[in-house]
């Protein structure tokens, strides 16, 4: 379904643009339909940067991202907008993606202007209420508040329910867990487990293996913009080759054990 | 002498009523104790943080009182507070990262807040220096805007800054939540050594991650609905939680080596209730497996052995 295949992006940095920072160096690798494909690294490593490759938030530098057959990684305009009915992608920082003088569900309102401006109100509304449900928010909670009245886990899920009013085939988490309190978490997990059930394929971006560890069919483990190892995630695991996966893999706080502190 | 707080209750005041976000938390945190505070997001934890410096001007002190190595906090009184704020008590607020003023370099940012407190910069130049250093920064952040530097950077920053004037009490609220997990671990283990070189003497450390708290914390305690569900030592609250909601947000735990296709875990069903109007008796009643008549009556916040206290009927 999505294959990415070399893609560089390379941003100029320093006053006037005069510097070159590879963010992202000929990664490869492709998420097929009904699969999670966690990518894993430390922050700054680029995991960010494909994600919005893969959204087409950022430009490409080189390579290509083909879609179900097609390289999307030019498109504008309306094929543009036909791949992003397909594609979305929810992220980090869930107030970022919130504008503070408008209601929160304004980011609702905006998927109806833009993709279904044919539906019905009443149609519109049971489609509101079931992505609502499958997130579990509760309409009378969240409708018609403002951002600062909800909380980081309540506005998160809000954004994932947005994404779900699309029927979309592939979702871009970027590190969408890590602002969320531990049951929470699981809800949100176990839902992009039965959205995967039911054909969804997911890029899941993050830095907690654990996380990785329990949703993902392949990992790809990412260094400084480089793919250092990449395979299905029980044998990355399991087996961990690169010694910078192992000390990933190290410094994941476990209830069973405790870090040796120096 | 540490921290004692008692019966503590502050409600947000709104339109549609108050808010009662925290309602009676008493509990103490001794000299030398790292305390992690867990639950669910909107149980009252920054509130209980925010309460401990500075109630801003929708909160309201309904009851309790705070006590700090002797002395009662003076909690509605902003100017009588600013002795203690930042000096006896300092906290690290959920979002300081992301709240640093983008235009203002970091040493200007520094020295404003000192010079606020009456305090000479140019004195406290040195030991800044010096702790930045411990803590793996070179001297030069201080003259960086904060976008140039990384998560881990600025937040190791701003706890060289929270802790600059050696208070007794640090509250860090969720100052890992924002890192990747090895930043995440070099940021919990400054906040070991902090304590260990005496640069503060106790702290308390809001997280909804129990197993990175866990590393590093004596006690945890768990707050559910705006009341104190269970504290005691780490280990305790870990591997004998008494309180049916602590054994449950345990469980809900992704440790590494669970996998979803083996082995599904589970959330706890339901929602906390809303704190505008909370339901009377035992406020995790309705999301309870072990729930019983009795629960229709509040239960007492007590000890039940030795440094382990739960708010449960059945843990009596
Ligand atoms: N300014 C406010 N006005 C009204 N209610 C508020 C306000 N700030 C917080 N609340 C409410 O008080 C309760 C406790 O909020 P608090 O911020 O203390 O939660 P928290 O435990 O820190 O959550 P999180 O894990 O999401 O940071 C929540 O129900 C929240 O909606
Ligand atoms: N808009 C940008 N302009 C310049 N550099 C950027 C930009 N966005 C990201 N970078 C740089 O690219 C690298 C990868 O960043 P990012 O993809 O955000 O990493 P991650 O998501 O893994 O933390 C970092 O060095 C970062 O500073
Ligand atoms: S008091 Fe009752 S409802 Fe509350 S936690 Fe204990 S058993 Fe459950
Ligand atoms: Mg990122
Ligand atoms: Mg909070």
């Amino acid at each position: 379904m999505l294959t990415l295949e070399a893609i560089s992006k390379v941003y100029k940095v320093g006053a006037f643009g005069g510097r070159e920072l590879t963010a992202v160096q000929e990664v490869s690798f492709a998420v097929g339909p009904g699969e999670v494909v966690s990518l894993i690294g430390e922050s700054g490593s680029g995991k960010s940067t494909i994600g919005r490759m893969v959204l087409r938030l950022a430009s490409v530098t080189k390579g290509r991202i083909v879609f179900d057959g097609t390289d999307v990684s030019r498109h504008t305009g309306a094929r543009l907008k036909a791949y992003r009915k397909k594609v979305q992608g929810v992220f980090q920082d869930p107030f970022s993606s919130y504008n503070p003088i408008f209601k929160a569900d304004r980011v609702l309102h905006m998927i109806r202007d833009s993709f279904f401006p044919g539906v019905s109100a009443s149609q519109w509304r049971t489609k509101l209420e079931e992505s609502l449900d499958a997130v579990r928010l509760d309409p009378g909670q969240v409708l018609g508040k403002y951002p600062h009245q909800l909380s980081g886990g309540q506005l998160q899920r809000l954004l994932i329910a947005r994404a779900l009013l699309l029927d979309i085939e592939l979702l871009v988490a970027d590190e969408i867990i890590s602002m969320l309190d531990a049951s929470t978490r699981i809800d949100v997990l176990n839902l992009l487990a039965e959205l995967k059930e039911r054909g969804l394929g997911i890029l899941f971006i993050t830095h907690d293996l654990s996380l990785g560890h329990y949703l993902s069919d392949r990992s790809v483990i990412l260094r400084r913009g480089e793919v250092v190892e990449i395979g299905p995630t029980t044998e990355v695991f399991a087996n961990p080759k690169h010694d910078y996966t192992k000390m990933l893999l190290a410094s994941v706080p476990q209830l069973h054990r405790k870090w040796d502190m120096a | 002498m540490g921290l004692r707080v008692e019966n503590l209750r502050v409600y947000y005041r709104t339109m549609r009523g108050d808010v009662k976000a925290l309602d009676g938390a008493t509990f103490e945190v001794a000299d030398g104790e790292i305390m992690g505070l867990a639950g669910e997001s909107g149980c009252g934890k920054s509130t209980l943080s925010k309460s401990l410096i500075r109630l801003d001007s929708r909160m309201k002190l309904v009851a309790g009182s705070v006590e700090l190595d002797g002395k009662m906090l003076p909690l509605t009184d902003h100017e009588a507070m600013n002795k203690y704020r930042f000096a006896e008590v300092s906290l690290i607020p959920q979002y300081a990262m992301s709240a640093l003023n983008p235009t203002r370099k970091i040493g200007k940012m520094i020295a404003e807040l000192v010079r606020s407190r009456g305090f000479s910069y140019r004195v406290l130049l040195p030991e800044l220096e010096r702790r930045l250093a411990l803590v793996g920064l070179s001297p030069d952040v201080l003259n960086n805007y904060p976008i140039e530097l990384s998560g881990g950077m600025k937040q190791r920053t701003v706890m060289v800054l929270s802790t600059l004037l050696d208070p007794s009490l640090l509250i860090a609220d969720e100052v890992t939540s924002a890192l990747d997990v090895s930043t995440q671990r070099a940021v919990a283990e400054t906040l070991v050594q902090f304590r260990d070189r005496g640069f503060v003497k106790s702290m308390i450390v809001v997280t909804h991650d129990l197993s990175l708290v866990y590393q590093i914390a004596d006690t945890i305690m768990v707050m559910y609905a705006g009341k104190l569900a269970e504290k005691a030592p780490a280990d305790k609250v870990v591997k004998e939680p008494r309180h049916p909601y602590t054994r449950l947000l345990i469980s809900s735990l992704p440790e590494v080596g669970v996998r979803y296709a083996e082995r599904r875990l589970v959330g706890i069903p339901g929602r906390p209730p809303g704190l505008l109007d909370p339901p009377s008796g035992c406020r995790f009643r309705d999301r309870c497996p072990l729930a019983f008549d009795k629960c229709a009556e509040e239960p007492p916040f007590v000890e039940v052995e030795r440094g382990h206290e739960v708010a449960c009927w059945k843990a009596m």
